[in-house]
C-alpha cells in the first residue's frame, strides 16, 4: 500500500487496518480487536479539547510518519543504561516489544511464567483478564493498542509463590525509522502470591523518535502483593504513551512508583487502579524531574468500589528549563465503598523560571461514610533553607541537590526495594 | 581577627546599619546589645551574607581577609558561622549528612582529605555530648519537629562540629529555659579558646551571666553607641534600653 507522508496517523491507520487487523488463533481474540478498532476509528486520536488531554497535546506526535510495525530487531541491544547497579534480578528483555531469548534470564523459575504475549493467548488467565479492564476506560489508545498488538510481555506468577528476586523488564526502543510501536502486556498475579516487577524504559544506540503505545494489565488477585516500578530513563527522541490497569481483588496490596527523569520529549502516563472488592490496599508513588523541553503527565485513577479499602497516593513534579509536568489524581469513591480511606498529595517544586505545572485533584465521592483528604502545593527553592546550607560551608549547587533530595524524601523514603531507591536517588541528583 | 569598619547595610532600601565599627581579636568574646530594630540581627545576617541585605559602604575583614566580595559557603568555609535565632527546619535532610557535607567541603576548601566515616562519627559523638545533644536528634530531619531549645542546641552542636574562627550567635538565647540556657552556655565555654572568637548578639543580660564576654556593646540606630566591658551589660539591665536612647538621642541633638 503507498501512503503520502502528508496523510494523518489516524488515516493512515484506518486504510492499513481496516478489514485487516493482525489475527491468530484462537479467534475469539478477534472480535474483541474488531470492536476495539472500531471504537478507535470512531473517536480518533485525543486532543485538547478532550478534558483528560487538555494539557497534553497529542496532535503533533500523531502527525508524524511513521512505519506501523516494528521490525525484528537484532538481538543485541544497548541496555546498560537500564541496569541498576547491585540489583540482583531475573531480566526480562524487550526489543520494541519483542522479546529477546537472549538477553533475558527468566527461564526455568519455578511459580514464575514468562512469555511473549502471542505466546499467551491459549493461556486460561489470558482469556480471562485480556481487555477485561483496560478497554473499559475512555483512552482511544488503549482501544487501539487492542486492535493492533502483536508483542508484548505475559507474566504470571503462580498461586502462594513468592518470588526470591525481582523481575527487571527493560524495554528498549530500538527501530532506526520512527515507527509506532504498539505493545501489550498482562501481568497476573495468582493467589497469595508475592512479587516485585521492576520496568526500565531505554533508548537504542542509533533509535529514531519512535512512538510507543504501551497498554499494561495487571491484575493482583486475593491476598497477592505487587511492588511494581516505573524507570523512565529513555532519551530525548522517546515518546510514550503508557495505559496501566490495575485491578485488585480482596485483600491484596498493589504498590506503584512511578519515576520519570531527563530524556524521553514526551511521556504521558495514565494509571488507573480498581479496588475491586474489599480491604484492599494501593499505594501510587510518583517522582517527576524533568528538564530541556520535556512533557511528563501524569494521570491517575484510583477507584474504590468496595468498602474498608485504603489508597495512598503522593506524587512530586521537579521541573527545570522549559519542561512541563502535568499531574491530574482522579479518586472515585463509588456508593458501595464506604469506610474508604483515601489521601492524595501532589507537590511541586519549580526550578526552571520558564517552567510549568499543572495539576489536577479530582475527588468523586458517592459514599457517605468515608475519609478523603487531598493536597497540592506549588513552589519553588526556599531560599531561607538554602541561605542556612550555604551559611554552613554547602556550596550552592550541592545545597540544591540536597534540597531537591529532600523534596523528593516523602516519596524516596516509601520505596519498598532499597537498591532501587538509591537508584532513583542517584537519578534525581544526576538530572539536576 | 575581624574588623569591621564604617558598615552601611539596608534592607529592601531601608538603612538599617549606619557606619557600624567592631574589631574583635582572637580569643575575645563580645557581646553585642541593644534595643529592638537596632540593627543586631542583620549584622549577623551581613556577616553570614544573607542576600536581602545589601551592604552599601564599608569594609569587613576577616584575619585581613575582605569578607564582603565572599559567597556565603566560602565565608563559612574561610571560618564564619552564624548560630541563626531561627533555624530552618529541612525535612528530608538528615542532621548527620548535612553535617558530613559541610565540613567535608570546609575541610576540602582548605585542602584537607574528606573525614573518614569513623573518625567523622566518633567528631560526632564526641561534641554531642558537649552540648547534651541527643544521639536520636542527631539521625533525625534537620530541626524538623524539634523544639526551640533543641534547635538552638542543634546549632551549638554544628558549631562545635565545624570549628569556626568566628562564631556569631544571633539571639540563641531566645526561647531558651534556664536549663537549655545553662547547657548551650557551657558548650560555648568549652569551645571558647585563644584561636577563636564569639559574637553575641543578645538582647538580654541573663546570657551573659553564663558566657562571660570581655567586651560589651550597645547597638543603636545603626551604630555601636556604647562600648565597655561586662558592667555595662549590668548598668544596661538595670537602666534599661530608654537610658540609651535618651542620652544617645540627647548627643545627637546637639
Amino acid at each position: 500500500m503507498i501512503t503520502t507522508v502528508s496523510d494523518s496517523l489516524y488515516s493512515r491507520l484506518i486504510k492499513t487496518y481496516e478489514g485487516n487487523l493482525p489475527s491468530a488463533d484462537p479467534r475469539s481474540l478477534d472480535e474483541i480487536r474488531k470492536q476495539a478498532f472500531d471504537r478507535f476509528k470512531e473517536t480518533g486520536f485525543p486532543t485538547v479539547k478532550h478534558e483528560d488531554w487538555k494539557y497534553t497535546n497529542l496532535q503533533p506526535l500523531v502527525s508524524g510518519g511513521y512505519a506501523l510495525e516494528a521490525p525484528r530487531s537484532a538481538a543485541r541491544a544497548s541496555i546498560g543504561k537500564a541496569l541498576i547497579p547491585d540489583l540482583d534480578a531475573y531480566r526480562v528483555v524487550m526489543v520494541d516489544g519483542h522479546y529477546s531469548e537472549d538477553l533475558s534470564t527468566v527461564a526455568d523459575i519455578p511459580g514464575l511464567s514468562v512469555m511473549p504475549i502471542q505466546d499467551a493467548f491459549n493461556r486460561l488467565c489470558f482469556a480471562k483478564y485480556f481487555s477485561e479492564y483496560a478497554d473499559k476506560s475512555d483512552n482511544p489508545l488503549v482501544a487501539l493498542n487492542t486492535a493492533l498488538f502483536t508483542t508484548g510481555l505475559f507474566i504470571e506468577v503462580a498461586k502462594n509463590h513468592q518470588l526470591d528476586k525481582p523481575i527487571h523488564v527493560i524495554h528498549v526502543s530500538s527501530a532506526t525509522a520512527p515507527t509506532f510501536v504498539q505493545v501489550r502486556n498482562l501481568y497476573v498475579m495468582s493467589l497469595f502470591s508475592q512479587a516485585e516487577i521492576i520496568e526500565s524504559f531505554v533508548t537504542d544506540a542509533g533509535a529514531a523518535a519512535n512512538l510507543h503505545n504501551f497498554v499494561s494489565e495487571v491484575v493482583v488477585r486475593e491476598g497477592a502483593k505487587l511492588q511494581h516500578y516505573y524507570l523512565q530513563v529513555a532519551d530525548e527522541q522517546g515518546k510514550y504513551l503508557n495505559h496501566t490497569e490495575v485491578y485488585q481483588e480482596k485483600h491484596s496490596l498493589y504498590n506503584h512508583y512511578n519515576c520519570t527523569f531527563p530524556g524521553a520529549s514526551f511521556v504521558r502516563n495514565n494509571i488507573n487502579v480498581r479496588l475491586g472488592d474489599s480491604e484492599v490496599e494501593s499505594h501510587l508513588y510518583g517522582i517527576t524531574l524533568t528538564a530541556g523541553n520535556q512533557l511528563v503527565d501524569n494521570h491517575t485513577i484510583v477507584d474504590h468500589k468496595k468498602p474498608h479499602c485504603e489508597s495512598y497516593e503522593w506524587y512530586k513534579n521537579i521541573t527545570q528549563d522549559t519542561s512541563t509536568a502535568v499531574f491530574n489524581g482522579k479518586i472515585f469513591v463509588r456508593p458501595d465503598a464506604q469506610k474508604t480511606n483515601a489521601f492524595q498529595q501532589n507537590n511541586n517544586m519549580l526550578i526552571g523560571e520558564r517552567s510549568a505545572v499543572y495539576t489536577k485533584p479530582q475527588l468523586e465521592i458517592f459514599a457517605d461514610d468515608v475519609k478523603c483528604s487531598h493536597g497540592c502545593t506549588i513552589g519553588q527553592f526556599d531560599n531561607d533553607a538554602l541561605f542556612y546550607l550555604r551559611a554552613r560551608g554547602v556550596g550552592e549547587e550541592q545545597a540544591r541537590v540536597l534540597l531537591v533530595h529532600a523534596f523528593a524524601f516523602d516519596v524516596t523514603s516509601r520505596f519498598a526495594n532499597t537498591t532501587v531507591r538509591e537508584y532513583v536517588e542517584h537519578l534525581v541528583e544526576a538530572g539536576l | 581577627m575581624l574588623s569591621i569598619k564604617n558598615l552601611h547595610a539596608s534592607v529592601e532600601d531601608k538603612a538599617i546599619l549606619k557606619g557600624l565599627d567592631l574589631e574583635v581579636k582572637a580569643g575575645e568574646v563580645h557581646a553585642i546589645m541593644g534595643p529592638n530594630g537596632s540593627g543586631k540581627s542583620t549584622l549577623g545576617n551581613v556577616l553570614a551574607g544573607r542576600d536581602a541585605y545589601e551592604v552599601t559602604e564599608g569594609e569587613v575583614l576577616l584575619d585581613g581577609k575582605d569578607l564582603l566580595e565572599l559567597s556565603p559557603e566560602d565565608r563559612a568555609r574561610e571560618g564564619v558561622f552564624l548560630a541563626f535565632q531561627y533555624p530552618v527546619e529541612i525535612p528530608g535532610v538528615s542532621n548527620i549528612n548535612f553535617l558530613k557535607t559541610a565540613l567535608n567541603e570546609i575541610r576540602a576548601y582548605k585542602g584537607l582529605p574528606p573525614l573518614e566515616a569513623r573518625e567523622f562519627l566518633n567528631l560526632v559523638k564526641e561534641r554531642q555530648k558537649l552540648v547534651e545533644f541527643d544521639a536520636k536528634l542527631a539521625n533525625r530531619s534537620l530541626n524538623e519537629g524539634f523544639s526551640g531549645g533543641e534547635k538552638k542546641r542543634n546549632e551549638i552542636f554544628q558549631l562545635a562540629m565545624l570549628e569556626p574562627k568566628l562564631a556569631i550567635l544571633d539571639e540563641t538565647d531566645s526561647g531558651l529555659d534556664i536549663d537549655a540556657l545553662r547547657i548551650v552556655a557551657r558548650g560555648v565555654n568549652q569551645l571558647r579558646s585563644q584561636n577563636n572568637a564569639f559574637v553575641v548578639i543578645t538582647h538580654y543580660q541573663r546570657l551573659l551571666e553564663y558566657i562571660v564576654p570581655d567586651f560589651v556593646h550597645v547597638l543603636y540606630k545603626g551604630r555601636i553607641v556604647r562600648s565597655g566591658t561586662k558592667e555595662l551589660a549590668l548598668e544596661l539591665e538595670e537602666k534599661g534600653y530608654d537610658w540609651i536612647k535618651e542620652t544617645v538621642d540627647a548627643e545627637g541633638a546637639v
